[in-house]
């Protein structure tokens, strides 16, 4: 469970609602263009220690198969989760 | 045994926003509605957190979520709690998240109303120090010598003139069931500290030091280490508040070098020596206070 | 049952039938006395109600905000300084359409400081998204209590509710009261049912923020909430007559207005004083009349046209001044006129300002100069000067 992207973006006076109330996490755009560096993770190095994940401001690194996945479409790219691992399985490469 | 990265509820609560790259303020928020979890209703006043996680259509928070007024966090967390306990529903927690300005400024009346009346809710002060959503103006919470707009550092005036306000020993005096101090850069004694406050009944407060690396003048990578930093170097202290006694968490054996921590920032790089040893006078006196006045198990760990 | 009862005291028996469930309220003079009475009525369990003793009447409104926004029927009451210092929290309460009952003693706003009624208070804050209402008496002040949620909490509507009472005037004079039983009470009101909380089987984000894109959407929709609370206030006084056997009739109520050649317009509980004296010029043979105007938001301008239609002249009483202009219903009132292709003149009153005595001989003379058909504005006690 997590906010995620919607296709639907209500537009016009009947699509809003009818008070300020909405449907909980109803995402309708990525933070990915804010990124000029994106986490690499070497899955050689990376022993599932979940400091990242912890320490990500925007919940983007997600526990998978033992060890860590990013969700690039809204990662920002700030780098604390490669300061934080100090066996150095995440590198920021400048985004091309 | 507290909750760990590992143990960590996986959903993610407040995702999507439009924060600042490497906000402390919003892992703060991150973290603590992982630890509540999803019977949570959070309450995030005009701010960072409401301003980047709230704007129609892009919403956020996966849990209940509203905005309140700048200084109605607390009067709004007793509201929703006082409205669901009309209805028989007790099996939820009422958070608040609200800044430092938000806290010890505008909602701090409020704050102090609910602590009186003892309601059941948590209210997590994430600090950075300044107001940041409006482009960084001194709070109340400003440490001493910070430059911020409305405290510039220029040729009569070096940054802000005055101590941050001792927000924990406030709360604490109104005999709270719980208070604590915490800092994104010890997020295991934080989660910690938020499962402890939601198993108590009554108002708890966590007051949460949150970097803002626009605010201070950082890199965004930054955060969480000199988070770390401001403990090591003793300008934060973690601590809790309970059944009327102060208990310190953590003593670092030596104190690293303040200048080192304030120099890193562009909000203190103004600072001539003469601030310094200011900053480092206050502190060891506040540390005089604090080893007098507050108990400190040296085996415990945080 | 009757009962002795002031109308703060039958406002909060009102409250009591609504069976509100949470209460938030801060004291102020002249309203104390109607959380004085919840206080004990929820203390001796006659009201099953959570009571939180807010230390400030802008936590009153965030509080009751809170409550409305889980869905719980939420009171507070204020007045004067009260009302102003929680005016964030009044348009808070609107624009997130959270149907929150609040009476309004209404009361002279400082400076000078002045205890006693005037309505500069609730008629500052016309444009803050709430409805308004007046009261004449006590019995009206408890049946708006009951009938203020029906309107205020019916989905079309959404919209917050200020039943206003006279300060001092009718908030602590006591007349005979007739108080429902609950289970009449009952029979009008609903449960509070809305789509509009947070909501654990399925979450929610409330109160958020709207760019330029949206925006004036979601403002529209407010106005039209507040509009329809005109269908919903006549639908609400039917089922009323029909359980109470009282009858109510709108935003407006017409004393002798049909054949009337002169009419006073006026809110409130001054609208005892202006009947006595229609009944009596009547003797004279003088075709007078008032149109009270029960609700001033949403405004009855159809209602005041249709009054005035065949009138000579008319002027307008009102406690009140907008600084600079003139008194605000009077404004309001030549809006609806101007409309209404109606050119009739309109004079404009202004009295009662910090509780002053309004006699039966000012309104004697209001009805002859209106005769003069001539239009004005004028303090009233001032020595009859115009502005």
């Amino acid at each position: 469970m997590k906010p995620y992207l919607r296709e639907k973006v209500p537009k016009t006076l009947s699509e809003i609602p009818e008070y300020t109330v909405f449907e909980a996490g109803y995402l309708v755009s990525k933070n990915a263009g804010w990124r000029n560096v994106r986490p690499t993770v070497d899955k050689a190095k990376c022993v599932g220690c979940l400091k990242c994940y912890l320490c990500c401001p925007d919940g983007v690194i997600a526990k998978q198969d033992g060890k860590i996945a990013i969700d690039y479409d809204f990662c920002k790219g700030c780098g604390i989760c490669a300061k934080t691992c100090k066996l150095g399985a995440i590198e920021m490469e400048a985004e091309i | 045994m507290s909750i760990t990265a590992k143990t960590l509820d996986e959903n993610e609560y407040f995702y999507g926003h439009k924060a600042c790259a490497g906000c402390g303020g919003s892992l703060a928020v991150r973290i603590a509605l992982k630890v509540l979890g999803e019977r949570t209703v959070a309450v995030l006043p005009a701010g960072c957190m409401s301003a980047v996680g709230f704007n129609f259509p892009q919403l956020c928070f996966s849990n209940n979520a509203i905005i309140s007024t700048f200084a109605g966090t607390a009067s709004m967390l007793t509201g929703i709690e006082a409205g669901l306990r009309a209805q028989g529903i007790t099996d939820f927690q009422a958070v608040g998240f609200a800044g430092d300005g938000g806290t010890a400024d505008i909602g701090l009346q409020a704050l102090s109303g609910a602590i009186d009346r003892n309601d059941d809710i948590l209210y997590i002060c994430y600090d950075n120090e300044a107001y940041m959503n409006t482009g960084i103006q001194k709070s109340s919470l400003t440490p001493f010598g910070a430059r911020t707009t409305t405290t510039p550092a220029g040729k009569n005036i070096r940054g802000n003139l005055r101590p941050k306000k001792n927000m924990f020993e406030i709360v604490a005096a109104h005999d709270i069931p719980y208070a604590a101090t915490a800092n994104v850069g010890f997020l295991q004694d934080f989660m910690r500290k938020v499962e402890k406050a939601s198993k108590i009944k009554g108002t708890k407060f966590i007051h949460i030091i949150a970097p803002c690396p626009t605010g201070w003048g950082i890199p965004s990578d930054e955060t969480v280490e000199i988070a770390k930093e401001i403990v090591n170097c003793g300008l934060w202290v973690l601590a809790e508040y309970e059944n009327g006694e102060y208990k310190l968490n953590y003593r670092p054996k030596n104190f690293s070098n303040p200048a080192d921590y304030l120099k890193k920032q562009s909000r203190f790089r103004h600072l001539t020596d003469e601030d310094i040893q200011t900053i480092i006078t206050s502190r060891d006196i506040k540390w005089g206070y604090i080893d007098k006045n507050y108990k400190f198990n040296q085996e415990e760990k945080l | 049952m009757r009962k002795f009862l002031s109308g703060n005291e039958a406002f909060a028996e009102g409250i009591r039938l609504a069976r509100v469930q949470v209460i938030s309220a801060y004291p102020i003079t002249p309203q104390t006395i109607v959380v004085e009475r919840l206080s004990e009525m929820v203390e001796d369990k006659s009201l099953n109600s959570q009571f939180i003793h807010v230390e400030s009447e802008h936590s009153a409104l965030s509080c009751a905000i809170g409550a409305s926004a889980v869905g719980a029927r939420a009171f507070t009451a204020t007045s004067s300084q009260g009302l102003l210092y929680m005016a964030e929290c009044l348009v808070y309460a609107s624009g997130g359409r959270f149907p929150i009952v609040m009476m309004n003693a209404n009361r002279s706003t400082a400076l000078p400081w002045n205890i006693y009624g005037d309505q500069r208070d609730s008629l500052s804050l016309l444009d803050c998204g709430w409805i308004q209402a007046y009261a004449e008496n006590a019995q009206e002040a408890l049946d708006l209590a009951l009938m203020s949620y029906y309107i205020s909490e019916h989905k079309d509507v959404s919209t917050p509710f200020m039943a206003n009472l006279d300060g001092f005037v009718l908030t602590h004079t006591y007349e005979v009261v007739d108080v429902p039983t609950a289970e009449q009470a009952d029979e009008l009101l609903p449960k509070f049912e809305t789509e509009n909380k947070l909501d654990f089987s399925n979450p929610k984000n409330l109160a958020f923020s709207a760019g330029p894109e949206y925006n004036a959407l979601f403002k529209y929709k407010e106005h039209l909430g507040m509009l329809a609370a005109v269908d919903v206030i006549k639908e609400a006084e039917l089922k009323f007559k029909k359980i109470f056997g009282r009858e109510y009739t709108g935003l407006v109520e017409n004393y002798k207005t049909d054949d009337a050649e002169y009419i006073l317009i006026t809110l409130g509980s001054i609208a005892g004083l202006v009947r006595e004296t229609v009944d009596k010029l009547r003797e004279n043979g003088d075709k007078v009349g008032l149109l009270r105007l029960r609700y001033i938001r949403p405004f009855p301008n159809d209602e005041i046209a249709k009054a005035l239609n065949n009138a000579k002249a008319a002027a307008v009483l009102e406690k009140d001044i907008s600084f600079g202009n003139e008194g605000t219903v009077y404004t309001n009132v030549n809006s609806a006129l101007k409309k209404a292709g109606l050119t009739l003149p309109v004079s404009d009153y202004i009295g009662g300002l910090g509780g002053q005595d309004i006699a039966q001989t000012e309104i004697e003379r209001i009805f002859s100069e209106m005769k003069v058909e001539t239009q004005k504005t004028e303090f009233i006690g001032t020595g009859g000067e115009g502005i």
